[in-house]
């Protein structure tokens, strides 16, 4: 194997055996629908949820969350901790450049996002009979750019931070505010339309209205799509410019 | 001889200050070359120029024929380094990060080999995480070596080793130069410098104080030292201040101090011999890289 796919190889094993983190990223998603899934009637189409199915719709909350998880915590943590220790200043005297590991974390992470949401979705249909997101082609392009948009995002508050725990802290400042607008703690159907409107400019927002509408059958507005893919390039071109390789 | 590194008038400067001011000096291929200073003497800054992650701002250096700045991958190949203040992944086990690490370069050790030669086959499946600071020290040589490389750069070698273990470093070490690697030392520990060095050079204030061989830095530096011994049969010991360099002789109880400079300690040894005068406990004290490196600088290792 080359120093690529070695890379990619070891860090999908180190992965795993961060077991809070396999089961933040596998488990909590899967529990969710589960857990939601037992409501009765939350089968049924919900009028407070603009008529999405109560399952699908936790589903797709399920998808936004592990987005976030791994794009504001996951990323600026661990890359924080690479730089911190050195590792990607070793890489730096081998013939392999530390880009390659910031690379090969990249895809590992974006491979387990994409496995969690396929768990979620066939965990969703196995148990509450939920339908696959029915604009395929749209879902897989709206999950695409959200994990591209928060991944970005997590770039860059790993280039900003100086500090491993400064780099977390920030993460999480990010979280919590995304997490809250996008409609993860209560459904946007609820929110004031200013604050929908807030909501609706942030990543995880953008990424979670356009994973329901696609999952329920409907084209998302390219106005979420916009959003997605301008937060990726924007925030990954500012990670590149302003990424420290060794610690400050 | 060929010089494998060939340095001159190196620079590198922080905010207007040069922290290593204009050094040169080469090393041959298979010698085991130190760089030997106080902290912020420049050791580490200079070698992290040479290997090629830090960019210099003034002077040449070729390594291999190769220079750091423009052929840095191709340089990298050939080239083994171990880093003060690294870490690895925590999780990492010792067996994967040799393999991995192996993986980087086209012509690898064998890593299980290496394994085996630095005291790690017992903990092949531990974790980074798990492993002593020894261990970890040891881990990071193994992995500077892994490449195959025809010039390894070690940056305080022995630090967090104990005394058993920093001499068979040493051997090891000396093992590695025997294959023909050309090893380049950064230490502030004199005997460790001494004890493996054929060159040294001397840094200070980012500039070179003194270049030679251990042995002949501390001819250079010149000074007193004190030979002592007791005499197993009686012996008129004020004859021994007429030898040449002998500056004093004195005796407590049994034993017998010389002071002397130069190389009177062999004058004072052939005069016992000549005199069948038998001795116990003969120590040569003072006269060594630690004493030099006072008399040479001025001044003692702030560590």
């Amino acid at each position: 194997m080359n120093g690529f796919s070695m890379l990619a190889f070891v860090e999908t094993k180190l992965f795993l055996r961060e077991k809070a983190a396999a089961i933040a990223v596998f488990g909590l998603p899967v529990a969710l629908v589960i857990g939601f899934g037992l409501i009765p009637g939350f089968g049924d189409p919900q009028k407070g949820l603009s008529g999405q199915i109560g399952t699908e719709y936790i589903a797709s909350i399920s998808v936004a969350i592990v987005m976030a998880i791994l794009g504001l915590n996951g990323v600026p943590m661990v890359i924080g901790q690479y730089r911190e220790r050195g590792i990607l200043r070793r890489l730096g005297v081998t013939p392999v450049r530390p880009l390659t590991l910031l690379l090969a974390d990249l895809m590992v992470w974006a491979a387990a996002a994409i496995v969690s949401v396929a768990l979620v979705i066939a965990v969703a249909r196995l148990a509450y009979q939920v339908p696959a997101p029915s604009a395929a082609g749209w879902f897989v392009l709206s999950a695409l750019l959200g994990i591209a948009a928060l991944f970005s995002l997590g770039l860059l508050v790993a280039a900003a931070a100086p500090t491993a725990r400064s780099a977390a802290g920030l993460g999480w400042l990010l979280f919590f505010p995304n997490m809250f607008l996008a409609g993860v703690y209560f459904p946007t159907e609820d929110m004031s339309a200013v604050m929908r409107r807030i909501g609706d400019f942030t990543p995880l927002g953008a990424a979670l209205h356009a994973v329901r509408d696609s999952w329920m059958g409907v084209d998302p507005r390219p106005e979420y799509l916009g959003i997605m893919a301008a937060y990726a390039v924007i925030a990954g071109a500012l990670a590149a410019r302003f990424f420290r390789w060794q610690p400050v | 001889m060929t010089a494998v590194i060939e340095v001159s008038g190196l620079t590198k400067r922080y905010g207007g200050v040069a922290v290593v001011d204009g050094i040169s000096f080469q090393v041959e291929k298979g010698e085991i070359f130190g760089l030997l200073g106080p902290n912020g003497a420049g050791k580490t800054t200079s070698v992290e120029c040479l290997e090629g992650l830090r960019r210099r701002d003034g002077g040449e250096v070729r390594i291999l024929g190769l220079d750091p700045g423009n052929d840095g991958h191709r340089l990298r190949q050939r080239i083994g380094v171990q880093l003060q203040e690294t870490q690895l992944q925590e999780k990492l086990k010792v067996r994967e990060a040799l393999e991995l690490y192996a993986s980087f370069y086209p012509d690898p050790a064998d890593w299980r080999e290496l394994l085996g030669r630095w005291g790690l086959a017992g903990k092949a499946d531990a974790t980074f995480a798990k492993l002593s600071g020894g261990q970890k020290q040891r881990l990071f040589i193994a992995l500077a070596l892994v490449g195959n490389p025809e010039v390894v750069f070690l940056d305080e070698l022995t630090a967090g080793l104990d005394p058993g273990a920093r001499r068979a470093t040493w051997d090891l070490i000396r093992a590695v130069r025997a294959q023909g690697v050309t090893v380049v030392l950064v230490s502030h520990f004199m005997d460790e410098v001494e004890e493996l060095c054929d060159r040294v050079a001397i840094l200070e204030r980012g500039r070179i104080a003194a270049l030679d061989t251990p042995s002949g830095l501390v001819d250079r530096a010149g000074g007193e030292y004190r030979v002592r011994f007791r005499p197993m049969a009686p012996l008129a010991v004020q004859s021994l201040a007429a030898l040449p360099g002998v500056t004093a002789v004195s005796r407590h109880d049994a034993q017998v101090t010389v002071t002397g400079t130069g190389d009177f300690a062999s004058t004072v040894t052939a005069e016992l011999a000549r005199r069948q005068v038998l001795v116990a406990d003969l120590r040569i004290e003072g006269r060594s890289l630690d004493s030099a490196y006072v008399a040479l600088t001025g001044r003692t290792m702030e560590t």
